[in-house]
């Protein structure tokens, strides 16, 4: 079990995931996102291989319409 | 004639009108607007994603990327470090190396801080971004900020979403005879006419979000401007006629009967 904390909400989760696993749970499409991962942005061909832990904090960000 | 090709950072663009993409109603009106207003690239902001509405539509499904240039920008960055932040993730998402620095001074002007701007696009350029600063129309800094190897400058004519005009004719003429790179007039333009003043002046393009957006008609208004700047372009390329304090008749007196 691991509790983190995603885009500034709290999250339990109950298996162990990868960061796409769980980008894929939260039906997020990762080629539109990018991710930080406790203030550290992870590559993109890192997406499957990064395991999500115990209290990580990540931000995953896309485009908004801005001036 | 030489073709009047428009490059920042050796990237040529098609339209001298660069568009913001917030403030409309909806993503059908920007993607509407937007071609309307013939620009090749607009700006867009990093956010969060809205992870609890997955439904909630995204700006990416009505702008494709691929077809339109986006330019990302640190709109709400209040220093170098968060500006930076913004623009590292911009660049992971899909490799936009051509971006919009802006960093704001405080929340009732939004009037660039210059000390981090400066701070921000030395580490930016280092970094390998082309950097499109938002700026104070101060001639002193924005000479600094190409020092620094800014792309390109962008002056406010007035602040951010005011449409006020050009308020400082006089330094955006300083600004301009004195840059090597590209002078873009940001935030302020209030209508079509402001645009084509700015690109009259020398300009090399202008970029508009709220005077298009928050218009009664934006599709129109974005159409509106397009034909504003290519004016503009067209009469400075021309060069306008002197001014005379007196009356100099257009018909010829000769043969007056």
């Amino acid at each position: 079990m691991a509790k983190i904390q995603l885009n500034g909400k709290q999250f339990v989760l109950n298996k162990k995931h990868s960061l796409i696993s769980l980008l894929k749970k939260f039906k997020i499409n990762e080629k539109k996102v990018a991710v930080e991962l406790n203030g550290k942005i992870v590559n993109k061909n890192k997406f499957s291989s990064t395991v999500i832990k115990n209290k990580d904090k990540l931000e995953v960000v896309h485009f908004i319409g801005g001036g | 004639m030489k073709k009047d090709n428009f490059k920042i950072a050796g990237q040529l663009l098609k339209s001298r009108l660069i568009v913001g993409t917030g403030k409309y109603k909806n993503f059908k009106e920007t993607a509407l607007a937007i071609k309307a207003s013939g620009a090749d690239m607009v700006t867009v902001a990093v956010r969060r994603v809205n992870i609890l509405d997955k439904k909630k539509p995204i700006l990416t499904d009505y702008l494709n990327p691929k077809k339109i240039k986006y330019l990302p920008n640190t709109a709400g960055c209040y220093d170098a470090e968060e500006s930076l932040r913004t623009l590292r993730l911009a660049r992971e998402m899909g490799g936009w190396k051509m971006v919009k620095l802006e960093v704001l001074g405080d929340k009732k002007t939004l009037y660039p801080n210059m000390i981090e701007t400066l701070k921000a696009t030395k580490i930016l350029v280092k970094e390998g971004f082309k950097v499109l600063a938002y700026c104070s129309d101060d001639p002193i800094l924005t000479k600094k900020l190409e020092d620094l190897g800014a792309s390109a400058i962008m002056p406010l004519a007035s602040p951010i979403g005011s449409g006020q005009g050009i308020v400082n004719k006089i330094n955006l003429s300083i600004i301009i005879k004195n840059s090597k790179v590209p002078v873009i007039v940001d935030a302020g333009i209030g209508t079509p006419s402001d645009a084509t003043i700015a690109m009259e002046m020398g300009c090399q393009a202008v970029l508009v979000n709220s005077a298009i957006a928050l218009s009664h008609k934006p599709i129109l208004m974005a159409e509106a401007f397009k034909y504003a700047v290519i004016s503009g372009r067209k009469a400075f390329l021309a060069g306008r006629m002197q001014k005379k304090l007196y009356a100099k008749a257009s018909t010829p007196s000769k043969g007056l009967i």
